[in-house]
């Protein structure tokens, strides 16, 4: 049990955070032909945006209420209509993400309220569905913004089945919960906010591996994997999971819900439709690997494909060549809780030790990290621990690149944002191959750090003269 | 803020967007809007300040997806890039506690970072809630011994524009003629030379760039007393009221600073930009006209001479690879017409420029650089420029670093013109940064291996067919 040290300061130095609306809007970037609208200040869109396209290095689709002046002391209630009218019109998507800020939040807006102002007013855009989620930034974190706004997807999406001029095909989201298994191959998967598109690429591939088909949600790594396509412009996501698979999530034959912060969400899910869930809260290092792997095969009732086997004997062999340099390291890790959870776990087992740990925010799972004190803070805070305790190794995003500068240990980038890293987005990290490169990857980091053992050179007081001598010019033989 | 105080502000005499019905901009529409807010143009204005601690008052989205987000250098201190924010809770808000929290949180600044001033920057919810940041900044400084300057710039006021503005009117009123400058030092002094103070208004040091241009100036003479905001420290901002002229660099943004300066110091001021050869030889002889300095004249006359001659040497490989290629220029107002004089020294065709915020002033001086055939563009959305580089077969599409995925996932040669960029134009020797930019692009081998179908492919070519 981790012991968890509140927020001090007044000030917040070096932010570790990013906020909900940012996390929500991640989410709604995983289904397919979809956009966020922010309901906020343009700005609350603008460095949203900003943020998305440096890490991931594509076009975002994100949209904003615009509130100015005017709508923000009055009533920015028009302000949704009208942008959600805008967006259908313009763009005619298959889905509508609603997140709201801190501004609107304070304001008091009633955002499901407003949803169903907007399909009164126009119901012509009924069959589009528009999905409300209270996320302001006051609050938690961008894991906690993308787990609202997973489970504000399932709300409304399974529900979604009255003003729909034209019902979905059928088989698909008809009989919510009485349905479990009609689609026996298909496999649903609630895909947390510390996983990477390279990630869920990698874990459909898994699953694909056991004969099932998944059904990801949401699909980023289907959206944001960086890809070239022949449409050249569009205002909407291209890629992620499709709005009418969800409608059908009530027909797989399990769920596999990745990462601790998607429980809640799974809880919904299990609720409405009955399908069977199994909860993961890491998939990096082998014991976690072992446990996702089991459970694919009693789903499927297939044996481990030899391939995947393979892939366990290589993480194996990995394992014993980076032990040298990873038993004892000790290291500094700064991360969204899940992320933070199943990185501090993985450096435990290989022998190291996580001598500071600090999460955005406040979540459950932080109990568990493999850690004496997980501090909730920024990354001074981290930077003071990772100091304090000696760290030799800085696991974190790219803003702490100055963090590990300071500290004069190398630094190994992970989640949200990495501006300075090209392919970050997409680097694979669980499973047994990812996490078989994460060992090599902190191996090699450990091994650059020449000397960090090796006492410190000595020259006799009788040899000082010796040492340093250059051979007289006259001296040849 | 007061909506009065917005309306003044968005009213800048010195502006020619002014003359026309639309002062300011217009109101943002919901669903259909891009671009920043005033906080994020406040914050962009005076962030390159080097030796302040930048404080965001509000909760984690305004500072948390935008800090370090800027490419500006310092040649010192390295303290704005340390992010820094109330990051205020649910709590805080609910309680009012937001502005006991402001005040301990430039206490912590202070004894933390011995900063030589703290900004404040106020942001949508405590300007809702109605914090008095004012009177806290004011009950810090003195508390604290450090100036702590209010921005009062909350998002919802307006566009970045508004926010530059906002910022700019910060600075001349708690900032600008609190400091009387530093003495040349006697070792700066050279026979001959009389040292000239001027400012430099709205020059960011984007990757350094300014450092390009520095040294010319202090080989004729001319002391920068401030950039606003480039490479500044606290101190020189404080100074800027004893310049003898100003320059407004490439940017309308802070023009109400320059004017400001005019109406209370009588200070002249030009408009200008360091963009391309034509462009940056202009700029020094507006100061030599400014400072009526004879001497002054025809020193600046011999390092045009010198530097042009020099430049223009070591373009000319360059403009062997460049010239006749076709340019599509998508930016705002000044940069429109003063990057057109940069592509034409290196002897690119610019095919079509972009006019969204550019003034009837800045079009004449289109029309007059490019002749009446250019196409002006006023459409920015994604398919619309796309549309414009096929039209008008383009080679490169120039423009903010927003549009830059769009032309990369259209396969089209892209430069990034704006503040994030990565590399520094400004100056004779910026040129030359320029060229090899835009050759590296517009020669790339990658671009026929994208824009080619797989083998086994039947399907026609993606992409965007592109002219010579």
């Amino acid at each position: 049990m981790a012991e968890i040290l509140k927020r001090k300061k007044a000030l917040a130095v070096n932010p570790l955070k990013a906020s909900q609306p940012v996390g929500a809007s991640l989410a709604f970037l995983g289904i397919n032909k979809a956009i966020p609208m922010l309901h906020g200040s343009q700005g609350c869109t603008a460095f949203g945006k900003v943020y998305f396209v440096r890490h991931f290095r594509e076009p975002i689709p994100l949209q904003t209420t615009a509130m100015d002046q005017v709508s923000t002391v009055m009533s920015a209630d028009e302000n949704v209509i009208l942008g959600l009218a805008a967006i259908c019109e313009k763009s005619k998507p298959a889905l509508i993400g609603l997140p709201t800020t801190s501004l609107s939040e304070t304001q008091g807006t009633d955002i499901k309220r407003l949803v169903k102002e907007f399909y009164a007013a126009h119901p012509e855009y009924a069959h589009i569905p528009v999905v409300p989620v209270n996320a302001p930034d006051f609050t938690g974190c961008l894991e906690s913004g993308f787990a609202l706004a997973v489970k504000a997807i399932l709300e409304t999406v399974l529900a979604f089945k009255s003003p729909h001029p034209n019902p979905l095909p059928e088989g698909e989201g008809t009989n919510v919960g009485s349905n479990v298994g009609r689609r026996k191959k298909q496999v649903n998967v609630l895909a947390g906010s510390f996983l990477t598109p390279g990630d869920i690429e990698h874990i459909k591939e898994l699953i694909e591996a056991f004969g099932l088909r998944p059904l990801v949600l949401p699909d980023i790594g289907d959206s944001l994997d960086g890809h070239l396509t022949e449409m050249e412009s569009t205002p909407l996501t291209v890629g992620g999971t499709p709005v009418g698979d969800i409608a059908s999530m009530g027909e797989s034959i399990a769920t596999l819900v990745l990462g601790n912060s998607l429980f809640d969400a799974a809880d919904y899910l299990k609720t409405q439709t009955g399908v069977p869930d199994y909860r993961f809260d890491s998939l990096m290092g082998i014991d976690a690997v072992d446990t996702f792997i089991s459970a694919l095969a009693e789903i499927s009732g297939k044996p481990v494909p030899e391939k995947i086997e393979r892939q366990r004997a290589q993480l194996q062999d990995a394992m014993v060549d980076a032990h040298f340099m990873l038993g004892f390291m000790r290291v500094a890790v700064a991360a969204d809780p899940d992320l933070l959870y199943g990185l501090s776990r993985l450096v435990t087992e290989m022998g190291g030790e996580v001598v500071a740990a600090i999460a955005p925010a406040r979540a459950n799972i932080l109990q568990h990290v493999f850690a004496a004190q997980v501090g909730i803070g920024d990354l001074e805070d981290l930077e003071n621990a990772a100091k304090r305790n000696g760290a030799e190794l800085v696991i974190s995003n790219s803003h702490a690149v100055e963090t590990a500068r300071r500290l004069g240990v190398p630094l190994l980038r992970a989640g949200f944002p990495q501006y300075d890293f090209i392919g970050g987005y997409q680097r694979l990290w669980v499973g047994y191959r990812g996490t078989r490169q994460t060992l090599f990857d902190l191996a090699n980091l450990m091994m650059a750090q020449h000397g960090q053992h090796e006492p410190e050179p000595f020259v006799s007081i009788y040899q000082r003269d010796s040492k340093n001598a250059t051979p007289a010019p006259d001296q040849t033989h | 803020m007061q909506a009065k105080d917005i309306a003044e502000l968005l009213n800048e005499p010195a502006c020619a967007h002014n003359k026309k019905e639309k002062s300011g901009c217009a109101r943002p529409k919901p669903g259909a809007t891009a671009g920043g807010c005033s906080f994020d143009g406040a914050q962009i204005a005076l962030l390159p300040i080097a030796d302040v601690a930048h404080i965001v008052h509000g909760p984690i989205a305004c500072a948390g997806s935008s800090w370090e987000g800027r490419g500006t250098r310092s040649s010192g201190p390295k303290l704005f890039r340390i992010g820094m924010t109330t990051d205020l809770t649910e709590q805080d808000i609910i309680m009012g506690r937001s502005e006991k929290r402001l005040f301990h949180a430039i206490k912590q600044a202070v004894d933390s970072y011995s900063p030589a001033a703290v900004f404040v920057y106020n942001t949508c919810v405590p300007a809702m809630i109605g914090d008095d940041i004012g009177a806290v900044c004011a009950a810090a400084a003195e508390k604290c011994g450090v100036p702590v300057v209010p921005v009062d710039c909350a998002g919802f006021y307006g566009t970045k524009n508004l926010g530059n503005r906002i910022a700019g009117e910060a600075m001349f009123k708690y900032v600008v003629g609190t400091a009387e400058p530093l003495p040349v030092p006697p070792e700066a002094q050279r026979p001959g030379i009389t040292v000239h103070d001027v400012n430099l208004i709205g020059e960011y040091n984007i990757a350094g760039e300014f450092w390009n241009v520095a040294p010319l100036f202090d080989e004729l003479g001319l002391r920068i007393l401030c950039t606003l905001s480039g490479d500044g420290r606290f101190r020189e901002v404080q100074t800027m009221h004893r310049a003898e002229a100003n320059m407004v660099v490439c940017a309308k943004a802070l023009l109400n600073v320059a004017r400001k300066l005019q109406t209370d110091y009588k200070t002249p001021f030009f408009e200008g930009s360091f963009y391309g050869v034509t462009d940056t030889s202009m700029a020094f002889r507006e100061f030599a006209k400014l400072l009526n300095d004879p001497s002054l004249t025809e020193r600046t006359e011999a390092l045009i001479a010198r530097e042009e001659a020099k430049i223009n040497a070591a373009l000319d490989p360059w403009r062997e690879r460049l010239r006749g290629k076709r340019v599509l220029l998508y930016t705002g107002g000044v940069k429109s017409w003063s990057i057109v004089s940069a592509l034409q020294d290196l002897g690119m065709e610019v095919v079509a420029t972009g006019t969204n915020k550019s003034t009837e002033e800045d079009k004449a001086r289109i029309r007059e650089i490019m002749g009446e055939k250019t196409r002006m563009i006023t459409d920015g959305s994604p398919k619309a420029l796309l549309g414009a580089v096929k039209e008008y077969q383009a080679d490169i599409l120039i423009a903010g670093g927003r549009n830059m995925y769009t032309a990369m996932k259209a396969r089209i040669p892209f430069l990034d013109i704006n503040q994030e960029r990565e590399f520094g134009y400004e100056g004779y020797s910026g040129m030359l940064e320029l060229a090899r930019q835009l050759a590296l692009t517009i020669q790339s081998p990658v671009w026929p291996a994208v824009r080619k179908s797989a083998p086994w492919a039947k399907a026609g070519v993606p992409g965007v067919e592109l002219g010579a």
